[in-house]
């Protein structure tokens, strides 16, 4: 199998070791801090239903949609009180995971 | 009926089930680029040696017409034989046989070469080539799933258990390779995945290929669920060969001892290690200087490259090694090393085989992703296989043992018999830089030249931690020694520890943080 030839620098307790890496540290995904006004696919799916518009102002743990998927239909409720800033998704439509589906401010 | 017309009466019943092997079905597998089971079997065996069982056993399924359904050895061959020398049991499924599904009398074919590898006290080998449950047999054919894991979990210790995967082996089916020691795959061959594209596709509308989902590069590189990669079916029955010649039969038995070979001369330990220990070399160089031979197998070679495992023999008996590659990450453990690592000391505590420690390491790896993937938990397991280790432990350390790598990689503190360090060696808490940032983060910040009171500082720390006489004036170390002297030490500690027995107080098992 093809090695990863290339030396890097990785830096552990303030000293920089020369050192190989491999395809996985390298795929790494870097950490995003949670944003509380996105709401996010937490699994693919279907977006089934949206009980709610852009603009109207919600309240912490009123539904908002339903994601269904590996035959469950979830009910997506708001984390908080506030107004939906934009709906970024369709009755019907498909999503990834992780997949931003809705914006509060 | 006569004498002969019995006699002919079984030589057609027996051509019945053998028509399964037609140049036709040969052809099939050969269409994609596969050897048939019997081929296999022939292939991995000693010349002549196997000798097959349960021929005639048939299927009792009647739904979906399947009462008419006559399928040869219900798609699997299973029976006994050696290799190099070594009684093996052995199953192949038949993938020209209605996709080697496993129905209740397949699966009842496979658990029954399994309890007898169990009683005889040899190891099993599976080949896996089956398309999964066969649907028409519903639950029966899941109760055959299960009752393969049971006594894969029940054997796991016991006798040595090899999964060979040509061709696919997908949903329950890949459970049982999971359950055993060993995971052969071969490229473009090997399939595995609990669910397939097509259904990944349907349900979520993630598009990947059979390749790239669970192709024999994703499990050995990424997943780590194999441990052996070859590029042809004839590669990797060698690399099953090699393996065996290695292992015992069973828990109760040590491997098989060969002639006793020096290491071949080109490699010197001197040469390989560098002076400075931020520079990387590779430790299966080192590996190589003390084996006999420089003869090593290693195991999952692609899988967690920062830490290297394998089999290797000294004065001809069996090794299990487990050492820090500078080369790869900087040898840091991580969560993918110490699974690794964990579960390889444990299959050689099952079966008797010495243990040899070489140690390289700056630490745990840092990062929000090791933190949040549980390097904790992770991290746990080599610290729980090498305490619970009770076969001979030789631990060398070859340069850097910082923190909670050193403790980790076989220390004294975790029962570490003999404990060795080159007089290059530093142990210590960390490296100099960063315990001299620390400890005179005070002196550095308030000199007038920061940079160069931090260079006296870390200068200072070096000379008095960076070396193993701390930890060899605290009895942590047993004995200082040159590189000329390593292969030597060991080999006198593994005939001092020849007999060595270690009781432990009696549990059920204990609870491993897996």
């Amino acid at each position: 199998m093809e090695e990863l030839q290339k030396i890097y620098l990785l830096n552990i307790d303030d000293t920089q070791y020369e050192t190989r890496i491999n395809r996985k540290f390298l795929k790494r995904k870097r950490y995003k801090p949670i944003d509380t006004n996105k709401v996010t696919a937490f699994i693919p799916g279907t977006i089934r239903e949206i009980y709610v518009k852009e603009g109207q102002k919600v309240s912490a743990g009123q539904d908002i949609l339903i994601l269904e998927a590996m035959k469950m239909k979830n009910q997506l409720k708001s984390p908080k009180d506030g107004v939906i800033k934009r709906i970024n998704v369709r009755s019907e439509q498909r999503v990834a995971k992780d997949e931003l589906l809705f914006e509060l401010e | 009926m006569s004498l002969t017309s019995r006699i002919m009466d079984f030589f057609s019943r027996k051509s019945t089930v053998m028509v399964a092997e037609t140049e036709q079905s040969i052809k099939k597998q050969a269409a994609m680029g596969k050897l048939t089971a019997r081929q296999r079997i022939e292939a991995l065996l000693d010349n002549a040696s196997f000798h097959e069982y349960d021929l005639f056993v048939e299927h009792k399924a009647e739904d979906f017409g399947m009462d008419k359904k006559f399928l040869p050895r219900d798609g699997v061959i299973t029976g006994t034989g050696d290799i190099v020398g070594h009684p093996i049991c052995i199953y192949a499924q038949d993938f020209t046989v209605a996709g080697g599904s496993l129905g209740l009398a397949h699966a009842r074919k496979i658990t029954k070469i399994m309890d007898h590898a169990v009683k005889l006290g040899i190891p099993l080998i599976g080949i896996n080539d089956s398309g999964g449950a066969r649907i028409q047999e519903g639950v029966n054919s899941l109760a055959g799933y299960g009752e393969i894991f049971f006594r894969n979990t029940l054997a796991s210790g016991v006798i040595p258990q090899i999964s060979v995967i040509l061709g696919p082996c997908a949903g329950g089916a890949v459970y049982s390779p999971a359950l055993t020691d060993f995971v052969f795959v071969v490229d473009k061959i090997s399939k595995m995945f609990i669910t397939g594209p097509e259904v990944i596709k349907t349900v979520l509308g993630e598009e990947i290929s059979m390749e790239d989902l669970g192709g024999a590069r994703i499990h050995s590189e990424i997943t780590g669920n194999a441990h052996f990669f070859a590029e042809s079916e004839l590669e990797c029955f060698e690399q099953i060969k090699r393996l065996v010649s290695f292992i015992p039969w069973n828990s109760t038995k040590k491997a098989e001892k060969f002639p006793s070979k020096p290491p071949k001369a080109k490699y010197n330990i001197n040469a390989i290690i560098p002076k400075e220990s931020t520079q990387p070399y590779d430790v299966r160089d080192i590996i190589k200087s003390l084996c006999d031979d420089s003869d090593f197998l290693e195991v999952q070679e692609h899988f967690a490259a920062n830490i290297v495992i394998g089999f290797a023999r000294l004065n001809g008996q069996t090794i299990g090694v487990v050492g820090n590659q500078p080369l790869v990450l900087a040898g840091v453990l991580d969560v993918d090393s110490s699974d690794k690592a964990g579960r390889f000391i444990r299959f050689c505590d099952s079966f008797n085989i010495p243990l040899l420690t070489l140690v390289d390491l700056p630490g745990y790896l840092p990062g929000i992703d090791q933190e949040h993937a549980g390097v904790i938990r992770h991290g746990a397991k080599i610290l729980y296989a090498y305490s619970e280790a009770t076969v001979p432990k030789i631990t060398v350390i070859l340069r850097k043992a910082y923190g909670g790598g050193y403790i980790a990689m076989c220390s004294k503190h975790l029962g570490a018999d003999f404990v060795f360090a080159l007089p290059t060696a530093e142990i210590a808490v960390m490296g100099p830089e960063g315990a001299a940032n620390i400890i005179f983060k005070k002196e550095i910040s308030e000199a007038s030249d920061p940079d160069a009171m931090r260079k006296i500082k870390v200068d200072e720390y070096t000379q008095k931690f960076a070396n193993p006489y701390k930890a060899a004036s605290a009895g942590y170390i047993d004995a200082v020694i040159t590189a000329e002297e390593v292969r030597e030490h060991i080999l006198h500690a593994l005939h001092i520890a020849e007999n060595k027995q270690e009781f432990r107080p009696y549990r059920k098992h204990g609870i491993p943080p897996f």
